[in-house]
């Protein structure tokens, strides 16, 4: 092993400039404590910082970043580690940057429906913090239970709650963020209009750190719901599943969440989670409602109406909360449990309008055909975002090679029914080569623009979003 | 997806790194964890520390990066393994159903291989594992001894001069939870076996432990009457031995199979229709038997066999015609998981339903039972400071539910509860007990 990849290789003065901003015990760089920041939860990809530092004050992140700056080291911002796009492996090396000790939820400000926290808080925590005052944090991201809700706000996590209330950018309302060149900016706040300057903290939803650190949050709340309620719709075909979702929203209603698994992805689901589901079954819709008790049944009594009407074969209203919350854990747990299948699980989000949501999973399913890889499919069905996920062994480059192809058709197949390449998972190092065929050349320029204004020596999150090369490898075949 | 970015692969060189190691782990099982970090919430030691090396997706991260020989099976690496309690809550939380624990018995066999390369190895661990646990006779002889300490008062004694500083503080501080085990004159009357009361419905072999029997001879006895009582012919069964658990989570795999052997064969021989116990860390090896035997199909098959008739206490109480009581205990009763009766072995309801049987008896649910309490085995004397910061906060919860007994189902959980009453400044008024000597109270 290089001396100097046993070591870290920041030099020996760095290092002590550093350890004197946090002291020994939140400066990491022994062989393993790098190693286990190598990986996020993207399968494949893996990359060596040479440390690890643990600030705890917004002092010591702007410490940290001038010292970086002035030496050119890569800086990775990190939560918990959930992203999916390798947005925070350390592709360059450098720095891996956690923000966990930022844990405090500051305040819970209920004249103005407002939460402020530090960026390390926990999701689930910050949502039974609010409801605990009866207040409602809507954005829910599959991995709520672990991820932090700086990792949400910098990639713009979605979650399963997403038709009616929105994503993570759309609950932002304020931010602390440091420069990396050290200066500390407050964007946004409490005002519900605001519209002094360019919306800096719309621009930072979503930057995958490559801008800044973001510090502190200012997060919009909305009162509790009062009631809600959980239904499952069984379907011989997927056909009558997308038909459902259309002629819900055609009939005006707007369900907090509507998932859609199909078989593969209910019979892994239904190993792990042991709910008797009728997985002899092509595909399964799960359905919320929440809001007032009479408008809750009302609308759940309407849904199951027109599933039955569109082929549904089984229609199923959960009897009690704890029903509903079973049916819904399941399906956060259906990417986790599909990697029982095989070694290797790669997950995609690729989203078109819902209206084409039909036609994509039939996409899907003769490209799979085509390249001869397996690809479950699940997803929020309200809002037209899939999750393609591909069952492959890493080990097997023949077949990783199909799988890469199966992907980027999937992708081409997205834009050309005028989607997006991602969802809600974000650009970072496993989809920035596909981000051109989105946004067009001019748009990537522009980008790169806006990320030299805010780190002109390229230190936030390097190699992450734009491709090193100037041209995208992908050729749009016809 | 990008093939290009695969060059953004760990840069450390391969070379030189000696892959003594890599062949011992299953690197399928490894694959099986897709680092979704669903563990990271449930792992005691990651929430204490809030570290990745300290999480059970960073645990296997490591493995799988000594298994790849990416990283060498040293110093670091054998402190981070033996970091974990080995409770196997991320276990219960995992949707890809890792098998973590028996990933982290390979990865401390990988270290204890090495040390023994390096000659590493400690007498007292030698001492320990090859020449205490596993010999009956010799953990009866200290069982005496432990016996005459306590007889003679010597204990009480050197707690109250502070003669027991001598001891290493953990060592000091865990020994005032031991309470009087039986005498040799108790020992000498266990009958070889026990009447079904009634009709006979089965003839179950009695496990019982080493430390188990040692410490916990009266309990081993309450479960065997329970057992009668229920209608089971209970046969103390001879030849068996200690069940290697605590080798195997030692990394010393050798001689935990070997005494999986000799007590399969106990076992084959007497015909009993199910293995019964009463520690849920001794259960779950006994039921992970063929996990042990990957590379051996003939004493695998005679180990699944074996597998099959193993029952908790509970389990098989449970599944038998209700207990009929005489005496009712009226006392608020809190029950703290055995990490692995309820992850190990799945078993969580049936300790709760036996309890909910007994007259007068309150049940309140404790806050996160199904959370370690520090003890892990030796955890608790190896890692003491972790370990009592674990159990401060379990006793934190304990206290809220104002309960008269803490039940559990282990020994090692059950010397930590004890422990945690005294730190707690609860003695006398509150009381640890094994579920079955609880249940035994009320017969």
């Amino acid at each position: 092993m290089n001396a100097d990849r046993l070591e870290g290789k920041l030099a020996p003065d760095v290092k002590r400039r550093l350890i004197a901003v946090v002291g020994e015990e939140r400066f990491l760089d022994s062989l393993n404590e790098r190693y286990v920041y190598s990986y996020d939860a993207t399968p494949i990809f893996q990359a060596m910082p040479d440390a690890v530092i643990m600030p705890q004050t917004t002092a010591e992140v702007s410490k940290i970043l001038k010292i970086a700056n002035e030496h050119r080291i890569p800086v990775t911002t990190r939560g918990s580690g959930t992203n999916l796009a390798a947005g925070t492996v350390p592709t360059a090396g450098g720095i891996v940057l956690n923000m966990q000790r930022f844990n405090r939820i500051v305040e819970i400000d209920r004249e103005n429906l407002t939460v402020t926290v530090e960026p390390g808080v926990v999701t689930a925590d910050l949502h039974q913090a609010v409801e605990a005052e009866g207040l409602f944090y809507p954005p829910d991201p599959g991995s709520m239970r672990i991820s932090t809700v700086g990792g949400n706000v910098a990639q713009c996590a979605g979650g399963m709650r997403g038709l009616k209330y929105g994503v993570t950018k759309d609950y932002l309302m304020g931010l602390e963020y440091v420069l990396p060149s050290g200066e500390v900016l407050r964007a946004g706040g409490k005002n519900v209009k605001d519209v002094a300057g360019y919306d800096m903290t719309r621009l930072l939803a979503g930057s995958e750190g490559t801008l800044a650190v973001i510090t502190q949050l200012t997060l919009k709340l909305l009162p509790l719901p009062e009631a809600k309620r959980t239904m499952a719709a069984y379907y011989a075909s997927l056909g009558d599943a997308a038909r459902t979702v259309e002629r819900v929203i055609a009939a005006k209603i707007i369900p907090a969440t509507m998932e859609f698994l199909d078989q593969a992805t209910m019979r892994v689901v239904d190993e792990f989670a042991k709910l008797g589901l009728p997985t002899g079954m092509k595909a399964m819709l799960l359905i919320e409602q929440d809001g007032p008790e009479e408008w809750v049944e009302r609308d759940i009594e309407r849904i199951a109406e027109i599933a039955k009407e569109e082929g549904a074969v089984q229609v199923r209203v959960a009897q009690t909360p704890e029903e509903g919350a079973n049916l819904l854990a399941a399906r956060r747990a259906a990417l986790s449990a599909l990697s029982r299948l095989r070694p290797t699980t790669i997950l995609e989000d690729a989203t078109v309008p819902r209206s084409r949501l039909a036609e994509m999973v039939a996409e899907i399913e003769r490209i799979a055909e085509k390249y001869d890889v397996q690809i479950c499919t699940f997803g929020h069905a309200g809002d037209g975002n899939l999750h393609p996920t591909c069952l492959t062994d890493e080990r097997n480059k023949e077949e990783l090679a199909r799988v890469e192809q199966a992907f980027e058709e999937i992708f081409l197949a997205a834009l050309r029914l005028g989607g997006t390449i991602s969802g809600e998972h974000g650009i970072g190092l496993a989809k920035r080569d596909y981000l051109p065929l989105q946004v067009g050349e001019g748009g990537i320029a522009l980008m790169k623009a806006i990320k030299e204004a805010f780190d002109p020596n390229h230190i936030m999150n390097p190699g992450k979003m734009f491709a090193n090369s100037a041209r995208r490898r992908v050729v749009i075949k016809q | 997806m990008n093939q290009t970015d695969k060059a953004c692969d760990l840069a450390i060189g391969q070379d030189e790194v000696t892959p003594v190691t890599a062949g011992k782990f299953n690197l399928d099982e490894i694959m099986n964890c897709m680092q979704c970090g669903f563990c990271l919430p449930a792992c005691p030691t990651y929430r204490q520390t809030g570290l990745e090396s300290h999480s059970p997706r960073g645990r296997i991260a490591l493995m799988k990066g000594v298994a790849q020989a990416q990283l060498p099976a040293d110093a670091e690496f054998a402190k981070n393994m033996y970091a974990c309690l080995g409770c196997r809550a991320c276990e219960t939380a995992c949707p890809a159903g890792v098998s973590y624990g028996s990933l982290l018995e390979t990865a401390r066999e990988v270290v204890e291989d090495q040390n023994k390369k390096t000659a590493k190895h400690s007498l007292l661990r030698r001492l320990v594992f090859e020449h205490v646990f596993p010999h009956p006779n010799r953990m009866k002889a200290l069982g005496m001894v432990l016996w005459a300490v306590q007889a003679l008062g010597l204990q009480r004694l050197a707690t109250r001069t502070g003669w027991a500083r001598v001891l290493p503080r953990a060592l000091a501080e865990m020994q005032q939870a031991v309470e009087l085990v039986a005498s040799p004159f108790i020992r000498g009357k266990r009958q070889q076996r026990m009447r079904a009361e009634g009709e006979s419905l089965y003839t179950v072999g009695y496990f019982t432990g080493c430390v188990m029997d040692v410490l916990f001879f009266e309990t081993n006895q309450a479960t065997a009457r329970l057992l009668a009582k229920a209608g089971c012919e209970v046969v103390f069964v001879g030849g068996q031995t200690c069940c290697g658990a605590l080798h195997a989570h030692a990394g010393e795999k050798a001689w935990a199979v070997e005494l999986a052997k000799r007590n399969i064969e106990a076992f084959e021989q007497s015909q009993v229709d199910f293995i019964v116990n009463s520690a849920g860390g001794c259960g779950a090896a006994l039921k992970e038997y063929p996990h042990w035997f990957e590379d051996d199909p003939s004493w695998q098959k005679r180990a699944e066999a074996f597998a099959a008739k193993v029952r908790d206490a509970s389990e098989l109480l449970a599944a038998l015609p209700p207990l009929s009581f005489t005496k009712e205990l009226s006392a608020r009763v809190t029950y703290q998981d055995s990490c692995h009766l309820a992850h190990g072995q799945g078993v969580r309801g049936q300790p709760r339903q036996l309890l909910n049987l007994i007259p007068g008896v309150e049940v309140v649910e404790l806050e996160q039972a199904d959370q370690c309490c520090g003890s892990a085995g030796i955890y608790n004397i190896t890692h003491f400071d972790q370990s009592m910061e674990i159990l401060d906060a379990k006793m934190e919860a304990v206290k809220k539910t104002g309960a008269h007994f803490i039940a559990t189902s282990n020994p090692g959980c059950l010397l930590q509860m004890r422990q945690g009453i005294i730190r707690a400044g609860l003695t006398g008024k509150m009381e640890a007990v094994h579920l079955m000597e609880l249940l035994d109270r009320a017969l």
